[in-house]
């Protein structure tokens, strides 16, 4: 159906945005019987995680790894609740389990799995005198409400405080939270805090051999088969308003269309600006400000043969970790992430037929969109190989030559996040304040996925599908 | 339609969105939710079910009447039956 195919259509629910959130909220819809359509600006679907070929070969974007890990069958967990919710069964999302990650400050590495007691025996190791106070506080995060926290402290930073009191444990627990899912800087909100740890620490990280692609196809075969109707390179313009109520949307193409709901995936600060009744620079005090650059480099060997073990490392080199916007330079390369897509238990003697090194830091989105092409190009250079020497000498040095086995390398900025995914100062966790009831101005206007804030993979399909029960199955 | 057809109706409509969930030694008289894993969310699929495949509406306020399959009986089945 062309674009031009779409004007003057009616839709029950229009739903903006086929990432993670959009397909899930689209799911629910279809499995309800309700007239849905998913309204994507690119021609991928995914978002924020998502994937693109070069040279014939298939990078992923996003997914490292995916959070909140339980095995089959475990009950009660977000996994097990939006697969059931979604109809899919366990299997088919191919979710192979880590080998083991690790936090890597200077002069201290904890390391940890998908068994929590892991984790606690490393503390317990490296910082004695704080063990009990992390069991106090692994305890508290177990059954916190993170919806509503009642008298405990608001700011992360606090509550942990109260249990841990030595600031390197507490910057080695906070690292690896913050980097999977923190939209504020310095310090989080508690009761996400407590989602992220239980996501990382409680449940723990999966993949499926071939990626987030595997996802992805789920959602979208699932959605078409209930008959959901998708839309791809069918960005929006405009939402008109009349009153209180969003009355229509009209897309790049200049089609309208009118829906009795929309739920809107493309952040809370991005749609209020699509709407027609608000001021352009609307809701400027919530955009975020932290963005991300990522260097993917392919070896014609595994990440074992290097002598590199862990699945994930968590980095600082600083006396303190900093978890904020970049402010002097291109890149901050004192802290991020280092991925091996490699090191998952495939098993059967499966595995990824070329090695991965994935590293990401944090970057300055405004320094890098103001570059000119080729000094674009230029400071990409610079910085692949600044992070590569970083993460060198982070990891066991190897008896191989690197050069000789290095086969592709490719890098995204802020630049390309902003492109993408839409999100201003290419902020890939969205607003710092979320929109935890996903309610906006208008009556029939609602917020999922990043700026609901669910976070993660797991986190945007649960969002999806709260916000598509909450608005528009429930009372229906 | 008899009560025991309308607990089968429901005991099929759980076992297609719960399927790892053992409904055969269910008891009647027991909440669900004390006998299996199912949150709020897994009862608006029950509800959202029943409409789809039966066209019987249960609104918001009447949630609680599905806490059993007896209750779940004592209130379907009247409308099952209009």
């Amino acid at each position: 159906m062309p674009t031009q195919a779409l004007d003057n259509q009616h839709f029950e629910v229009a739903i903006i945005g086929a990432g993670m959130a959009g397909l899930a909220a689209g799911i629910r819809l279809a499995l309800a019987g309700k007239n849905a359509i998913i309204l994507e600006r690119h021609n991928a679907s995914g978002g924020l995680n998502s994937f693109y070929s070069q040279a014939g070969r298939k990078f992923d974007v996003g997914l490292h790894a995916m959070t909140n890990y339980v095995p089959k069958g475990t009950k009660g967990t977000p996994l097990t609740k939006l697969l059931r919710q979604l109809r899919i069964p366990y299997d088919a999302l191919d979710l192979c389990p880590q080998n083991g990650s690790k936090v890597s400050f200077p002069g201290c590495d904890l390391g940890f799995n998908n068994d929590f007691s892991f984790f606690e025996s490393e503390i317990a190791r490296a910082f004695p005198k704080q063990i009990d106070g992390f069991r106090a506080l692994a305890e508290e995060v177990r059954t916190l409400d993170a919806f509503n926290l009642g008298s405990m402290p608001i700011s992360a930073r606090e509550a942990v405080q109260r249990h841990i009191s030595d600031p390197l444990l507490e910057d080695m627990i906070f690292c690896p939270v913050m980097y999977y899912g923190s939209a504020e800087e310095h310090d989080m909100d508690y009761g996400q805090f407590a989602i992220m740890f239980r996501s990382l620490f409680f449940e723990g990280f999966a993949r499926p051999l071939d990626g987030v692609r595997v996802i992805i196809k789920l959602l979208q075969d699932k959605y078409r088969s209930l008959g959901g109707i998708r839309k791809m390179k069918c960005g929006i313009q405009k939402i008109h308003t009349s009153g209180s109520k969003a009355s229509a949307i009209e897309l790049d193409s200049g089609a309208i269309i009118t829906a009795d709901k929309i739920i809107s995936t493309a952040g809370a600060v991005e749609t209020a600006r699509l709407c027609d009744d608000q001021p352009a620079d609307a809701a400027s005090d919530n955009i975020g400000q932290l963005s991300f650059t990522e260097t993917i480099t392919v070896f014609d060997q595994q990440p074992t043969d290097f002598g590199w073990d862990d699945t994930i490392i968590f980095f600082n080199t600083a006396e303190r970790f900093r978890y904020a916007r970049v402010d002097d330079k291109l890149i901050d390369p004192t802290s991020g992430v280092i991925c091996f897509p490699n090191n998952y238990q495939y098993g059967d003697g499966r595995q990824l037929d070329e090695g991965f090194l994935r590293v990401t830091a944090m970057a300055n989105h405004d320094k890098w969109c103001a570059l000119n092409e080729d000094d674009y190009l230029a400071q990409k250079a610079y910085w692949y190989d600044e992070l590569q020497k970083v993460t060198l000498g982070l990891l066991p040095k190897s008896k191989l030559d690197l050069n000789s086995h290095r086969i592709a390398k490719d890098m995204f900025t802020p630049r390309t996040v902003r492109k993408y995914t839409g999100h201003l100062n290419g902020a890939i966790y969205g607003a710092p304040n979320k929109i935890k009831d996903g309610r906006t101005h208008l009556d029939n206007l609602y917020l999922a996925g990043t700026d609901q804030g669910f976070l993660g993979i797991v986190g945007a399909m649960l969002s999806g599908i709260s916000m598509a029960n909450l608005h528009v199955l429930q009372g229906d | 339609m008899t009560e025991d057809q309308v607990k089968q109706i429901v005991i099929d409509i759980i076992n297609e969105i719960a399927p790892d969930e053992d409904t055969s030694g269910i008891k009647s008289e027991v909440n669900l939710r004390d006998q299996m894993d199912l949150d709020s969310m897994d009862f608006l699929d029950i509800v959202m079910e029943l409409r789809k495949q039966h066209n019987i509406e249960v609104p918001e306020e009447d949630y609680p009447q599905l806490a059993s399959l007896d209750s779940c009986a004592a209130y379907l089945t009247p409308k099952f039956n209009a």
